[in-house]
């Protein structure tokens, strides 16, 4: 029973995490609709910046994490400002093989300054933050996880129900034809929403780099998990991939502690074929009726 | 006696199937036969082992290059999971050679439809979807299957790998980089000249009419659905088809080269090569073999001089790189790729010098 309680709690942080990298997945996806397959690798950039700054440079870890937070966002900027600027108005075809490009091209980047090993942050989250539950307990990293996560899932939902630029983007997503028309500035949202992503990108980054620890491939393979996360929850559902991502992280740390921890790395992948079976636009995606 | 045509001057097509002709003149079926000499005699003629080796990667990339510009370029749907495809195949060929003694030919061939069917299982739940529902399902095709040639042990040999026979077709050893030139070629003309041919009939104008846009293709009365999962399965067929030819030029097979990176290399080369152009995945393929052999080259190169050492060590994961780099710049800078910079250089050849 015990190993089961520390599953689930396992299971809820892996969860929370995936949630938010699904949310930067999702944000894009709802303003430009592109689907972002270098999404994992701005994750793993985002924890390597972060890896510089805290653990070479030795800096104070509030500033590295403010200063990593910063870069991102203005890397966000940059990579749609050279990148996915020049195809406004191409088919989306060629957005989507531009961010498989991307990708190759990041993650190369990544082996080539960092190699191939497995780096680690220095220890900066207080010992007594852990949580006794019964006989449960709850080690700080994960605690650290919860608090950053639901912080973080707070605030993106308040952004985008109150702040104009959230509305802006919502419309954007909405139809974009008539955001344009009522003179919302399409370019720029396009350009925050590739910036709030990369941000939240590498803040999914950093938590996954306290809970395991920092390498090129496995993070950025973390990083294509969103992809089950968004499609079980309906692509274009912020609640949907918080939930999805729960359940994704439940099931895979389930998976992994009673069943075989190589089948761990694939049951998101299984579940994700049987729901485009059974029941395809998610639990809460938009149904998209069209007739001809 | 026919006319000779030598060069449209003008577009005066007066029937249908002159639209649908391949040769427009005689000159294009006299370099098609010129480059058919070319290939099979010259080639293995002046060629050493190792560029034959090349080579032979060359026409299998190639085919299954050709096979995903069906489905990408001329489709419309993107896969990320020809990387496994290509695995199944040509864990497939292993198996029908080693367990079930299939002949070469035949266990080719059926790894080609096996692969087509693995195909149709990640291609069914996703095709009657729009939103590029598909290219997630590869995905996670790319992800599952990766995982089954790792740890289904009993049928793929685990990490460990399968060794073949050393395949022989009718009687003759096909031991040599030579004999199986001429193996990989035949395949290589035939599979061209099928898809070449698959596009002029209506299943290949119904899948180009879906990639320009499959509202109006149904309104037409195109079953999108079937329309589809038909060109996915071809594309595997294809995929399937290069895999086991290439697993019984290597003679063994292990789970390790049929990752993800294997998908983005198969994007990369008919991106580079020109999106819905069959010369176009040819030129891909080149271009990406080529590329490869350089990078290990100049790996090696500099392996070799101590000074040099930890250069060479750096260069490997720059390969990763070095495509990514080669998809982004062909996409914002020439998106037809390849194809279109050899038509440029064709047409102000043909034009010199009134270029208008």
């Amino acid at each position: 029973m015990e190993f089961f309680f520390q599953l689930l709690i396992q299971g809820l942080s892996v969860g929370f995490l995936y949630a938010l990298a699904a949310l930067g997945f999702v944000m894009i996806f709802k303003s430009s609709s592109v689907l972002n397959f270098a999404h994992g690798d701005l994750l793993a950039m985002g924890a390597f910046f972060f890896l510089v700054l805290s653990s070479w440079l030795k800096l104070p870890i509030p500033i590295a994490f403010i200063l990593t937070l910063a870069g991102s966002f203005a890397m966000g900027f940059i990579i749609e400002r050279l990148f996915l600027r020049p195809l406004i108005g191409e088919s989306l075809i060629l957005v989507i093989m531009l961010t498989v490009g991307l990708a190759a091209m990041f993650k190369g980047l990544m082996l080539f300054i960092f190699g191939g090993n497995l780096f680690a942050y220095p220890v900066f989250l207080p010992a007594d933050l852990s949580i006794r539950l019964g006989n449960i307990n709850i080690p700080p990293v994960y605690v650290a996880t919860f608090v950053i996560s639901i912080i973080f899932l707070l605030l993106f939902g308040l952004f985008f129900k109150y702040s104009s630029q959230g509305i802006y983007m919502r419309s954007v997503a909405d139809n974009q034809p008539a955001a344009l028309s009522l003179g919302v500035h399409v370019r720029r949202v396009f350009a925050l929403s590739w910036a709030i992503a990369a941000l939240v990108c590498a803040m999914s980054g950093i938590i996954l780099g306290i809970i395991s620890g920092v390498n090129v491939h496995s993070t950025s393979i973390i990083g294509l998990k969103v992809f089950p996360v968004v499609i079980l929850g309906g692509l274009e559902s912020i609640g949907g991939a918080i939930i999805g991502g729960i359940i994704i992280g439940l099931l895979e740390t389930f998976t992994g502690g009673y069943i075989s921890t190589s089948l761990r790395e694939v049951v998101p992948y299984i579940v994700l074929v049987f729901i485009l079976l059974v029941k395809p636009y998610g639990l809460f995606g938009l149904v998209e009726i069209e007739r001809v | 006696m026919r006319k000779i045509k030598f060069h449209p001057c003008g577009n005066y097509k007066e029937r249908y199937d002159e639209e649908l002709t391949i040769f427009e003149t005689d000159f294009g079926r006299l370099s098609l036969l010129i480059g058919l000499l070319v290939l099979f005699v010259g080639i293995p003629l002046v060629s050493s082992n190792y560029v034959l080796y090349v080579i032979n990667h060359i026409g299998i990339f190639a085919i299954a290059a050709v096979g995903l510009n069906l489905l990408i370029g001329f489709t419309g749907q993107i896969s990320l999971g020809h990387g496994a495809f290509f695995g199944v195949g040509g864990y497939a060929a292993a198996i029908l050679t080693t367990k079930l003694g299939f002949p070469f030919y035949l266990s080719v061939l059926s790894a080609g439809i096996i692969t087509a069917m693995v195909g149709l299982i990640f291609g069914l739940p996703s095709a009657r979807l729009k939103h590029l529902y598909l290219t997630i399902a590869t995905l996670a095709g790319q992800f599952i299957l990766q995982f089954l040639f790792v740890n289904w042990e009993s049928l793929t040999g685990g990490s460990m790998g399968i060794l073949l026979p050393r395949a022989t077709l009718f009687g003759l050893s096909l031991k040599s980089d030579h004999a199986y030139f001429y193996v990989v070629f035949i395949c290589f003309v035939a599979m061209l000249w099928i898809a070449k041919n698959l596009l002029r009939t209506r299943y290949g104008r119904a899948f180009i009419a879906i990639r320009d846009n499959d509202r109006a293709a149904e309104g037409m009365g195109i079953p999108i659905f079937h329309y589809k999962l038909l060109a996915f399965a071809v594309s595997s067929f294809y995929a399937g088809f290069a895999g086991a030819l290439w697993t019984h030029y290597l003679a063994s097979i292990t789970p390790d080269p049929f990752t993800l990176f294997l998908s983005v290399e198969f994007i990369a080369m008919i991106i580079i090569g020109g999106l819905g152009s069959l010369t176009g995945s040819v030129f891909g393929a080149i271009f990406i073999t080529m590329l490869n052999e350089i990078l290990s080259h100049a790996s090696e190169f500099f392996m070799n001089l101590p000074a040099l050492a930890g250069v060479a060590l750096t260069i490997a994961p720059l390969r990763e790189f070095v495509f990514g780099l080669a998809i982004v710049l062909f996409i914002i800078f020439e998106p037809r790729g390849l194809a279109e910079v050899w038509r440029i250089i064709r047409s102000s050849f043909r034009l010199w010098p009134f270029s208008y």
